[in-house]
């Protein structure tokens, strides 16, 4: 083990070189529905029990198919209204189970991401063959279901190995949402090609306010407001990015969708100053134009480090 | 510690749940339901009738409201018995006020115990259904299946002697199920159950004893969740009552009646200081056009 995972270097959110989106926007916004599956009887990981209860866990367990019978149409209603696509965050899985939602979302031309094959197969103690075998997986379905390469990874139920980052790179993955380190994209120290995080968000994710923080439905979109006030001032200087992470079986309720609509309605208002957009296109924005200037500003300031994840890394 | 090569193995990967007791619908693509009343939304107020006992074995859990200190949790077991002594009468009294039947559902230890109260539920006109022996019998798998029909069958018999009918309805304790629970409550006659929270319409429900259906019992709007677990002051509550009534109001215009489930447990709703906000979210919720308080049986019978 490590005491530092060296995946990506120190650098400071003052005097960054400036990031303008396309059409001189200010703030990249994306929304990322978080399609999944969990299964009823999942087997054992030693490191993360499944269920708080024993197998069945009757309710949790049928709350998150209310994502997949319910909430996921009505979630989708409000995103089709305010003009956003989403980038799903995809349990492979759902391909089976659910292809009249995968449909949907391949209609409105939504992204497909991976976030493994359920959400109730852990990535810890995962052989590298292992974890080769889910991003096959990954890339091979979305490609027959959908006809589209799939270019971004969240880890299932965000569990990670050491490997995890370096895999992505070798397979032509264009970005990660495990890394929570900044509000701008940053390259990842990958032993070879090329990575970048995405800034996603536990903080404004539905999953985290409602339950971890216990915030009221309004009280939510109170918050979801506020982060985008902010980030969208900060992108004067240099272009942020702002994530909603969402979960059909917890914002699509019937006691909280409205004032979620309300935020999103806000957020979308402001389309002069935000690029409404995908994970994808903002990855490859960034690539094209501000990857190499990253790097140069890291190194300018002397704050590159040796090595990559996992290895090389001062102490 | 390295996983085994099965644990990439999916065995259940298909088109579906994977389960085989329903199979996936998403829900505007259903024919619209009918209520009593030709109502445009059912109000389904579900009163958990609960027994807690002082020296729980905690098994397979501990029962969410169960007791916490140490042996003799005086404080916790009579707080518990104030909502079926005080607390009840309040909510009682709040139905009679506002004309609503609800559904009691009962634990038999509960019927076995106080069958004074259960006169009093169905004196006042309201619906009874099971909720399981009590906190400390819990349905789940590994429990020897004798026991869990025996509960079952206890539960049932209890009830049927205090209130002088037999329960068709069931909810098991802290919503907790084993595989095969659905199969023997169909067994024992139950024609409906709340323990799923897949959907906000009633489901059909495949068993090995024929079909029942799931109603569907809120979880996320229940009293234990919004001011228990998450510590929401009440007003709070009595707002997102208030903002599911309106969508699920607004939605039924385009997709056929809907049901806004409301749970509350007397030990919780039943303290003074809640009754009032109770009152106020009912009152709310019941104020949307064409709403009126539906009963689990009035939802069955109309909905086919």
């Amino acid at each position: 083990m490590h005491r530092d995972p060296n995946l990506y270097d120190y650098w400071p959110y003052r005097d960054r070189p400036k990031i303008v989106w396309p059409g001189g926007k200010k703030l990249a916004f994306w929304v990322a529905p978080n399609i999944e599956f969990y299964e009823f009887d999942p087997p054992p990981n030693p490191s993360r029990k499944p269920w708080p209860r024993p197998n069945p866990d009757i309710v949790p367990y049928s709350l998150r198919d209310y994502g997949n019978r319910v909430g996921h149409w009505r979630l989708m209603e409000a995103m089709d209204e305010c003009g956003v696509r989403g980038s799903i965050s995809l349990s492979i899985a759902m391909l089976d189970h659910h292809p009249e939602i995968i449909e949907a979302c391949v209609a409105r031309d939504w992204e497909f991401f991976s976030h493994g094959v359920y959400n109730t197969r852990y990535s810890y103690g995962m052989s590298e063959e292992q974890e080769r075998a889910v991003l096959e997986d990954s890339i091979r379905s979305v490609e027959q279901a959908t006809g589209r390469r799939i270019r971004g990874y969240l880890a299932p139920a965000l569990t990670h190995t050491e490997k995890t980052m370096d895999l992505l790179a070798e397979y032509g993955f264009w970005y990660t949402c495990d890394l929570f380190q900044d509000d701008q994209p940053q390259p990842i120290k990958v032993k070879s090609g090329k990575l970048i995080s995405m800034p996603y968000s536990l903080e404004v994710n539905d999953t985290i306010t409602y339950g971890t923080y216990a915030m009221s439905p309004r009280a939510y979109a109170d918050a979801l407001m506020r982060h985008f006030d902010q980030l969208l001032a900060e992108g004067d200087e240099s272009g942020t990015v702002m994530c909603i992470p969402l979960h059909p079986y917890q914002v699509a309720h019937p006691h909280r969708l409205a004032p979620f609509r309300e935020a999103l309605r806000y957020i979308t208002g402001h389309r002069d100053d935000v690029w409404v957009t995908t994970a994808r296109e903002i990855a490859e924005f960034y690539n094209a134009n501000c990857y190499d200037q990253t790097l140069a500003d890291i190194e300018r300031r002397g704050l590159a480090r040796p090595g990559s994840g996992f290895s090389g890394a001062a102490a | 510690m390295p996983l085994p090569d099965d644990y990439l193995v999916y065995p259940h990967r298909a088109k579906g749940p994977d389960h085989d007791r329903y199979d996936a619908s998403p829900y505007r693509e259903r024919p619209p339901i009918a209520l009593p009343g030709g109502a445009k939304l059912g109000v389904w107020v579900t009163v958990l009738v609960e027994f807690f006992p002082l020296n729980p074995s905690g098994k397979p859990f501990k029962a969410p409201g169960g007791m916490q200190t140490p042996y003799p949790d005086l404080r916790h077991y009579t707080t518990r018995d104030y909502g079926n002594r005080v607390g009840i009468y309040r909510i009682l009294k709040v139905l009679n006020d506002l004309g609503v039947k609800a559904n009691f559902a009962v634990q038999g230890a509960v019927a076995e115990r106080y069958p004074v109260l259960i006169r009093d539920i169905v004196g006042d006109g309201h619906e009874i259904c099971a909720n399981g022996w009590d906190t400390d019998s819990l349905h789940y798998t590994g429990l020897d299946p004798a026991v869990e029909r025996t509960y079952i069958a206890d539960t049932l018999n209890a009830i049927e002697a205090a209130s002088g009918a037999r329960p068709t309805g069931w909810i098991s304790p802290a919503r907790a199920e084993s595989f095969d629970t659905p199969d023997y409550l169909a067994e024992a006659g139950i024609a409906w159950f709340g323990d799923w929270a897949h959907d906000d319409l009633p489901t059909a429900f495949r068993t090995k004893s024929g079909t029942m259906t799931a109603l569907p019992l809120s979880n996320e709007l229940d009293d234990w969740q919004i001011l228990i677990e998450y510590k929401r002051p009440e007003e709070e509550w009595v707002l997102q009552v208030t903002d599911a009534a309106a969508l699920l109001r607004a939605e039924a215009d385009r997709f056929g009646p809907q049901i806004l489930s409301m749970v509350v447990r007397p030990y919780v709703t039943g303290q003074p200081y809640r009754i009032a906000p109770f009152k106020q979210s009912l009152k709310t919720a019941l104020a949307q056009p064409d709403a009126r308080a539906v009963t689990a049986d009035g939802i069955l019978g109309m909905a086919g």
